[in-house]
């Protein structure tokens, strides 16, 4: 039997680099998370703490340059009853689409992670991500198509004879309008479906991680379908739904490409801020409009947070 | 005697597997039953169908007389300890004992001193306002338990419970269960396939092999008097000798089994069964040795202190003519 050393050879740098890492595991921990940081820290936070700084600046009315000097002007400009509508808007219509994904995206999450196996479950990840793929304004679009007065659903509608339900639909205040494609009805639809995605996959994870012997353990103790969902199924998929209804609720705030193709003339927060520090050059103004949903969203945190939504975390 | 649970011809098939074939069972009122089997041997799934997590493909399912098959688990007077707890992580160990009166309807005062008194009983006073997360695995099985309890279930039915324990903490549950179950008087059912933990606590104990019963009886009937090979191989490992062999020690012309415990090594001169050392095992409190016989494998256990052979080396075995039991069947 030929001896072998206690201490194989070294087999050139991979070999000597992992040596190091080995004794020192901090320093490949620091070098993983190393750019990511100085991305996250520098770049992302550097770029909202310059938002910040731009939202407290004002603009001077009569000659359009930007005053560096710190004022709170800027803020109480938000607070005029045209920004405020904006704002109210906006918030309306985020609550809105984040409460209807969760309900849509509920039953489709829960199957999937309770019922779905093996190749329905490729095809449940298939079915939720192929939108994804395609481009964003493209989908846009064609719900444009799809709603418009001309589209598919009127003549669908009218097919069927119930084009009296739309009709009825549409001369509701506020939200109605004149088709579909040019009400908040329909802006409304279109968000629903662009964010969809983003409200069933974290809604999917949380769920699977739900054991099913903590179902069984709820029935077995008395608890009817209904107590069991509220008190065991609910609490402990709502991670999952907060995080879900942050991406839906945040992502409506930001956007104004779907309010800009898809419903009424009335501003939605994205687009304020696109026409303020693009044509009207108040870049103030469109500082402090994108705190707001940076704002809410804390808010909105915050409160979920007290609510125990993050308890079974 | 009233039959707590009783099974009449019970089939659970999936597919064209018979996890439960044709079961017939009875399970007496304040008993301390076990379900003792290899994992596939349908032992879990005759638990879940007395809680009523499956249903039986045929056949009758009683409950203190009453028929279950067709009734759902929250409507069945047993309760279960989940073989990993399924405790609810967003509850405080309070809330989760108290989660059986609260779905009932009982108010919050209430419920929570019932919580209390059921967290005395299995020694957890004091620990209602931790998180499941925050307590061992000992601690957890005993909230399980309470939770269990709190319902006052005419059975309980307790799967694998001490299976994630360690060996100190297993044997002192052991002990704890079986003095509860006296105290309450509840018949407890109990699934393991750890065959020590089912002799030791269990007063009758029910072998499933393949979807069937091979064996109900007491741990002394069914550890002394084995019906067939397989209970007579897993309950303790016993020497299970072919017929050919089991006429040649005066006995039938049937398979016999013949404890290791029953067998003294002796000097091969003279001896009813001689042969080599084939492989010695030390088990602390003794020695297993295994000894060729002709072609046949059987173990004898030395006590410690005895003199052990070395592999290889010739020895005889005695034993009492009453130690050789025929089995009924192959």
């Amino acid at each position: 039997m030929t001896r072998v050393s206690a201490i194989l050879p070294e087999r050139g740098l991979a070999d000597r680099l992992s040596t190091l890492f080995w004794r020192r595991p901090k320093l490949l921990l620091l070098l993983l998370i190393s750019p990511p940081l100085i991305w996250l820290g520098v770049v992302y936070l550097g770029s909202l703490a310059a938002l910040l700084l731009q939202s407290f600046y004002s603009i001077d009315e009569f000659s359009g340059v930007v005053k560096e000097e710190f004022t709170l002007k800027t803020y109480g400009e938000l607070f005029r009853a045209a920004n405020m509508d904006i704002i109210i808007r906006t918030l309306l219509m985020s609550a809105a689409v984040t409460i209807t994904s969760a309900f849509v995206a509920f039953p489709i999450a829960y199957y999937a992670a309770r019922y779905a196996r093996g190749r329905w479950k490729a095809v449940f990840y298939l079915g939720i991500m192929l939108p994804l793929w395609s481009s964003y304004l493209v989908k846009v679009y064609a719900w444009k198509l799809i709603l418009a007065k001309e589209g598919i659903i009127t003549w669908a509608a009218e097919g069927i004879g119930a084009g009296f339900l739309l009709d009825t639909v549409l001369s509701l205040p506020w939200v109605g309008g004149n088709s579909l494609s040019t009400s908040f009805i329909g802006t409304w639809l279109v968000f629903v479906y662009v964010w969809m995605p983003f409200m069933i996959l974290p809604m999917q994870a949380s769920l699977e991680r739900v054991p099913l012997s903590m179902l069984e353990a709820s029935a077995d103790l008395g608890a009817s379908r209904k107590q069991t969902f509220r008190t065991v199924v609910l609490p402990l998929a709502m991670p999952g739904v907060i995080a879900g209804s942050i991406f839906t609720f945040s992502l409506t705030m930001g956007d104004y490409i779907i309010p800009q193709i898809v419903g009424t003339s009335a501003r939605f927060i994205g687009q304020a801020v696109y026409q303020f520090q693009g044509t009207a050059g108040n870049i103030p103004l469109a500082a402090a409009f994108a705190m707001v949903p940076i704002l809410i969203m804390l808010v909105y945190l915050a409160l979920a947070k007290r609510g125990g939504a993050f308890d079974a975390l | 005697m009233t039959a707590a649970v009783s099974f009449h011809c019970v089939s659970r098939h999936f597919g064209s597997v018979r996890a439960v074939d044709q079961v017939n069972l009875t399970i007496e009122e304040g008993s301390f039953f076990a379900m003792l089997g290899p994992s596939g041997s349908g032992k879990t799934t005759c638990l879940r169908l007395i809680s009523g997590f499956e249903s039986p493909t045929s056949g009758e399912i009683k409950i203190f007389g009453q028929d279950v098959s067709h009734v759902p688990p929250n409507r069945r007077s047993v309760n279960t300890v989940f073989q990993d707890y399924a405790l609810f992580p967003h509850m405080n160990v309070r809330d989760n004992v108290a989660y059986g009166p609260m779905v009932a309807g009982v108010g919050k005062a209430q419920r929570h001193a019932k919580a209390e008194e059921m967290l005395a009983l299995v020694k957890l006073d004091g620990f209602g306002d931790r998180k499941p997360g925050q307590l061992s695995g000992g601690q957890r099985q005993r909230v399980a338990l309470a939770r269990a309890l709190v319902n006052e279930p005419r059975v309980l039915l307790l799967d694998e419970p001490l299976g994630a324990l360690d060996l100190k903490l297993r044997e002192a549950m052991q002990d704890e269960l079986k003095a509860l179950q006296q105290r309450l008087g509840i018949t407890f059912v109990f699934v393991t396939h750890d065959q020590g933990e089912a002799l030791s606590m269990a007063d009758h104990l029910a072998v499933f092999n393949e979807g069937k019963i091979a064996q109900i009886g007491t741990p002394a009937e069914i550890y002394d008097k084995p019906r067939t090979r397989f209970v007579a191989d897993f309950v303790g490992s016993s020497n299970v000798l072919p017929p050919e062999v089991s006429e040649r020690l005066g006995g039938g012309k049937r398979w016999s089994s013949l404890r290791p415990e029953a067998l003294r090594l002796v000097a091969p001169e003279g001896a009813r069964l001689a042969g080599t050392v084939t492989g010695l095992r030390y088990l602390g409190a003794g020695t297993r040795v295994a000894v060729d016989v002709g072609g046949t494998e059987i173990a004898a256990l030395a006590p410690s202190g005895a003199d052990i052979p070395g592999v290889g080396a010739a020895v005889g075995l005695a034993f009492d003519a009453s130690a050789l039991h025929l089995m009924e069947e192959a």
